[in-house]
């Protein structure tokens, strides 16, 4: 697919401290784009790129393949880490104040506010004084706020902070719902488990530098380690006797009726030969692939990137 | 609507809406027009007659002291004692004793009151007295009292200016130091009052972390400067409904009483609050001329002050001197986490507008000196001290040097403010010093 937002070579420098280092990758369209990394890496940098909060020192940013232009702001929503509302202010005021600062007409904006508050059924709030809400209702107002003018491409950084479950759900849902109605998103977050459940790529960011990107199923097929977890009955079996020295048993244990052990594989040869091996001695009820968890694969990679540059 | 306008409008509207501001507006005029109307209103009720009663050990002033609106005198006969304990019995405000006296001419008196007497009736008695004594004096040294009449003078120094096409006009020094100092005072409010609502605005925005919310949307510097355009409207609103309620509260006072109070004693109202009437004024022989001659000069004078370049001026130095500052006080609530970090920031800021005020003062003395010609063109002190010296008539060369000159330290400030904001606004949880903040001017 193509991509909507291309980042060629940015290099970004603060007083004596590069926060980026010629970073580059490509966020395809359509996707939810994962912007991965440990804090202080120059993902929130980055991110004020894309929104024109600042410029790069050099390197370009292409959105649609040409370069970034100020009008693209109203084709971009962001949820800050940091963010919050006037709160002296009242709620709908509020809303209808920063939709039109995204270039949206008073109508417009009321249509909209009103479709999205009656969605999210707090239609009753829209005279409220912010201060009077909630933490977790000024970040439903954020949300609308962020995604009202129906930008093409949305950012969110750590969105679910401040969210109870429930509401997490609710809004996972909300960012599916805008990537099948078209949008992009681009993902910030340090929680892996939801990278995993909800992004198609991602990039990670660590000490300024890109270390790691792609599809989220390629990176995890790459960092897989040809493991195997067998599940079979309870019998009394050698099972290292019956494996070549090719093969080792990394983990072995219980669950319910069932004897579990995870080998790993040596040669890239697959599960079959494993199979073969095992199932003239066994009942075998089960056999899966351990694919590497994104906490694992972001875990080594940054230690990998540490030894490197040390 | 373009979005520098959006933020206009709303920085404009949510403060107008405040009930702070609701309260300001009412109490404003109230205050102000007390200022006018109380010293007259007072005069008014003071009124009351105050009886005097006269032991004249010496005979010299029998029927001397003559009786007006407010004070009255009565020869008592009793002895000083007696009439001493008889005095709130008999209803005497003071008694006022003349010794009989040694010298020829009594010259000294004393008078006896319950409370402290007030100046008008000390200086009633003085005067009277003094006439008598002079006059009997003249007539021991058998000089005719006509004659020295006829040779007592009143200067009256009339300051006329002439101009380079020696056109002249009559000037009044003291208006003109009224009319600088008024002006330049309300300048320094205007920019203490609503340069501190903008930083107060732009801490908010930072505290309540909308503020990357914003920018996401539109340039750090259109927030800016939305807020201080915002909040100068605020400020405008402010003292032009101040100006307008109060005429209306005076005008309508004056329609109510105007049936007791007649110009002249207006005339001399204003002067009594003004603190003029001293006892220089009871001393001069209580001609009323006098009176209808300064007024006169006041009038002629007033005609005489430019007020057209006094009012544009003044629109300019107002607007442009808070435009100044308005910004630096901005770039001052970027930098900080909360109000109580502004101290360190205020004092270059702060310093150069006190400045001014304190220094107006001697400048109001010597309006045309190389201070306060420099302090006139200097962007940070001209907004207070070229109103001082605009009403003394100021050569068009400084005017326009000091606008020149205010506009470009407006651009230089905002521009440095601007950096300073851009990275100020983003910045959390770090102590910022001086040499920080170069840091952030030097960023691309």
């Amino acid at each position: 697919m193509a991509p909507i937002f291309d980042i060629r070579n940015i290099t970004k420098e603060f007083a004596n401290h590069k926060a980026l280092d010629d970073v580059s990758f490509v966020v395809p369209e359509n996707s939810i784009f994962g912007l991965l990394g440990p804090n202080g890496a120059g993902k929130t940098t980055l991110i004020r790129l894309i929104n024109q909060i600042t410029g790069p020192d050099s390197g370009e940013l292409l959105f649609h393949s040409r370069p970034l232009v100020r009008k693209d702001i109203e084709n971009i929503g962001y949820l800050p880490e940091e963010r919050g509302l006037y709160k002296k202010m009242k709620v709908g005021e509020q809303a209808l104040y920063l939709a039109r600062l995204k270039g949206l007409s008073k109508f417009d904006a009321q249509t909209k506010l009103k479709f999205w508050f009656d969605k999210f059924d707090i239609s009753p709030w829209w005279n409220k004084k912010v201060e009077e809400l909630s933490k977790g209702m000024q970040q439903k107002i954020q949300f609308i706020v962020t995604v009202l003018h129906e930008p093409e491409l949305l950012i969110f950084d750590e969105p679910f902070s401040g969210f109870d479950p429930i509401n997490v759900n609710l809004l996972k849902d909300e960012i599916l719902q805008l990537r099948n109605n078209g949008a992009t998103i681009i993902f910030s977050t340090h929680n892996m488990a939801s990278v995993e459940e909800l992004c198609d790529h991602i990039a990670l960011i660590d000490n300024s530098r890109k270390i790691l990107d792609g599809k989220v199923k390629d990176i995890r097929d790459n960092y897989k380690d040809n493991v195997y977890e067998v599940a079979y009955r309870n019998l009394k079996v050698d099972i290292k006797g019956l494996l070549n020295g090719d093969c080792s048993i990394i983990n072995s244990g219980q669950k319910d009726d069932n004897q579990l052990v995870s080998i790993r594989v040596k040669d890239k040869s697959g599960p079959n030969e494993l199979i073969s091996r095992l199932l003239p001695h066994m009942e075998i009820h089960s056999i899966n692939e351990i694919l590497p968890t994104m906490n694992d694969i972001f875990i080594s990679s940054v230690e990998e990137n540490k030894n490197r540059t040390v | 609507m373009n979005k520098i306008g959006l933020i206009i409008t709303r920085e404009y509207l949510t403060r107008v809406k405040k009930r702070s501001f609701i309260i300001m507006t009412i109490i404003g005029p109230i205050l102000m027009a007390a200022i006018f109307i109380v010293p007259v209103y007072i005069a008014q009720i003071e009124g009351e007659m105050k009886v005097i009663g006269v032991i004249d050990e010496t005979g010299l002033f029998v029927n001397k002291f003559t009786s007006g609106d407010q004070i009255s005198f009565i020869n008592v006969d009793e002895p000083l004692e007696e009439a001493k304990t008889d005095m709130d019995k008999n209803g005497f405000y003071a008694i006022l004793h003349i010794p009989r006296s040694d010298l020829n001419v009594p010259e000294s008196a004393i008078i006896y009151s319950s409370g402290q007497p007030n100046i008008i009736v000390k200086g009633v008695i003085k005067n009277t007295m003094r006439k008598e004594v002079e006059l009997l004096k003249l007539n021991a040294s058998g000089l005719d009292p006509n004659v020295l009449k006829s040779i007592r003078t009143s200067i009256n120094l009339l300051t006329i200016k002439i101009n380079k096409e020696g056109y002249e006009e009559k000037t009044s020094t003291e208006l003109s130091m009224a009319v600088g100092m008024i002006s330049g005072f309300l300048i320094y409010i205007f920019i203490f009052m609503y340069g501190a609502q903008v930083m107060r605005g732009v801490i908010e925005e930072k505290t309540s972390r909308i503020i990357e919310v914003i920018i996401s949307s539109v340039k750090p510097f259109q927030l800016m400067m939305g807020k201080i355009v915002g909040v100068a409207m605020v400020g405008l609103t402010q003292f032009i409904l101040w100006i307008i309620a109060t005429l209306i509260l005076v005008s309508t006072f004056m329609a109510i009483f105007s049936d007791d109070i007649s110009i002249q004693e207006m005339s001399q109202m204003k002067m009594q609050s003004n603190g003029i009437m001293q006892e220089d004024v009871l001393n001069h022989d209580g001609e009323p001329d006098g009176i209808n001659q300064s007024a006169m000069a006041i009038f002629e004078s007033i005609q005489s002050i430019n007020f057209g370049l006094v009012l544009g001026s003044f629109l300019f130095f107002f607007i442009g001197g808070y435009l100044l500052y308005g910004a630096l006080f901005a770039a001052i609530g970027s930098a900080v986490d909360g109000e109580t970090d502004t101290q360190q920031f205020m004092i270059p800021i702060t310093v150069p507008l006190i400045l001014s005020i304190a220094l107006a003062q001697f400048i109001i003395q010597d309006p045309d000196g190389p201070v306060a010609f420099w302090l006139s063109i200097f962007p940070l002190t001209s907004p207070v001290i070229m109103m001082v010296r605009i009403p003394f008539g100021v050569p068009y060369l400084d005017l326009i040097l000091a606008i020149a000159m205010l506009i470009l330290g407006f651009l230089g400030t905002t521009w440095l403010a601007a950096k300073i904001y851009r990275t100020g606004i983003l910045m959390y949880g770090k102590k910022i010093n001086y040499q920080e903040l170069w840091k952030w001017i030097r960023y691309k």
